[in-house]
């Protein structure tokens, strides 16, 4: 068994990241999930939220929104829409974006109600990541 | 023969044409190189989700509108050329490729849909009915056109209205070489599976569903299929103008350098016959 994984992260536009990785978290579609060596064949879609891997000591972290993670026993893929680390982001415009979105929620019809949720969750992310560093 | 001042006028204006032809070969390299960025830089991303693609395919029997194959014959082929010319080659053989297959009947019943000005132009004075078409795409491609055209697609797919999408482009292979490729979008042929003999067999899990991931996974493929072939396009258009102006400006050069001979000839010639009228005016007087 591979004692760490090999961590890819794509977006439609580059490559975010190659490298290794003894403990993955990966913001899927229905919660968190940890991703240790050997973890079974699974295939997820993604949330919105934090990946957070860990090796040896250092931990890094980005924002993802949308796509799919692939997890192979000793591998794991992010296929994500969005992925930021975290000094790409711009705190203040998150702030803006999420106050903005959360005021039209309020008001907001059901078929709005996807879109504007997923805003205010990458808002909160982007935050909740820039504030963890 | 013509006078010298008609040949230092030639020269001049060939000259003209060199300069231009010269810079607009430099641009084009350095919008091709912008192009071969955008070309590999989204590589991983496709070749990432076609292997997990070839992996669910390969592992699941869920079905998807996506994958379903119909008899009917109802083909959009979608024609990818570019808005600008003086590209050499690039348009009309691709165009001309089509028109033949299209004569042949190779798909009996298809629409047009064209990308590009020069496809738009072309087919506008001729027989084949157009469906839709973009005048402006190419010219500022950006990484939203292949989910927008790719949703298009899949909608009139899915819709009933046609049962097969094609799409005809130039594949950037290296700068010297374009190929034209003609290939189904839809419905989707799953990549193939590369053999890996420890892990087939074994089913992912899946979260939510095996339906649900298929649901986002396939139009996903579409779209990056589609915005691959667009820059792949974009940066074989650049390549083919680069190399065809090299080639003006080359031959622009030669044309100088033979015009050039042809000017002092010229001159020589006249000075020459003003001499022997000056020796002769001289002879005729002293005899």
């Amino acid at each position: 068994m591979a004692e760490t994984l090999r961590l890819e992260v794509v977006t439609p536009s580059r490559r975010v990241l190659e490298g290794r990785a003894s403990e993955v978290r990966i913001p899927g579609v229905l919660g968190e999930l940890g991703v240790l060596p050997g973890h079974t064949p699974l295939l997820t879609s993604l949330g919105t939220g934090e990946l957070k891997w860990s090796e040896g000591g250092t931990e890094g972290r980005l924002v993802v929104q949308g796509g799919f993670a692939e997890v192979q026993p000793d591998a794991v893929t992010v296929l994500a829409t969005i992925a930021e680390t975290v000094d790409q982001i711009d705190v203040e415009a998150a702030r803006s974006a999420l106050t903005d979105a959360e005021a039209a929620l309020k008001t907001a019809s059901a078929e709005e109600f996807d879109a504007l949720d997923a805003t205010v969750r990458l808002a909160q992310a982007r935050i909740g990541a820039a504030a963890a560093r | 023969m013509p006078s010298t001042r008609d040949l230092t006028r030639r020269i001049r204006s060939v000259k003209g044409t060199q300069q231009i032809t010269k810079a607009m070969k430099m641009v084009a390299a350095a919008k091709l190189r912008r192009a071969q960025d955008a070309v590999t830089n989204a590589r991983p991303y496709a070749d990432t989700l076609s292997r997990v693609l070839a992996n669910v395919a390969d592992r699941t029997e869920e079905s998807h509108p996506l994958l379903e194959r119909r008899s009917g014959g109802r083909i959009w082929l979608v024609v990818v050329s570019s808005d600008k010319g003086l590209c050499g080659s690039f348009n009309a053989n691709l165009l001309r490729q089509i028109e033949r297959d299209l004569k042949k009947k190779r798909w009996p019943d298809a629409e047009l849909v064209v990308i590009g000005r020069k496809a738009s132009d072309y087919f506008r004075v001729r027989e084949f009915p157009v469906v839709h078409q973009e005048r402006d795409t190419m010219n500022q491609l950006s990484a939203a056109d292949g989910p927008r055209l790719g949703a298009m697609f899949m909608k009139a797919f899915t819709s009933g209205q046609v049962d097969e999408v094609w799409i005809a482009y130039n594949k950037f292979v290296s700068v010297l070489r374009q190929e034209i490729t003609i290939e189904q979008l839809l419905p989707i042929q799953p990549p193939a599976a590369e053999s890996n003999a420890e892990e087939a067999g074994t089913d992912y899990l899946y979260e939510p569903n095996a339906e649900g991931l298929l649901a986002a996974l396939l139009p996903a493929y579409v779209e990056t299929e589609v915005q691959t072939v667009l820059y792949d396009s974009a940066a074989a258009e650049q390549a083919s103008r680069m190399t065809s102006m090299g080639a003006a400006t080359k031959n622009a050069g030669e044309m100088i350098d033979a015009l050039t001979m042809l000017y002092n000839r010229t001159r020589q010639a006249a000075i020459t016959k003003e001499l022997i009228e000056i020796v002769s005016g001289a002879q005729a007087l002293g005899d």
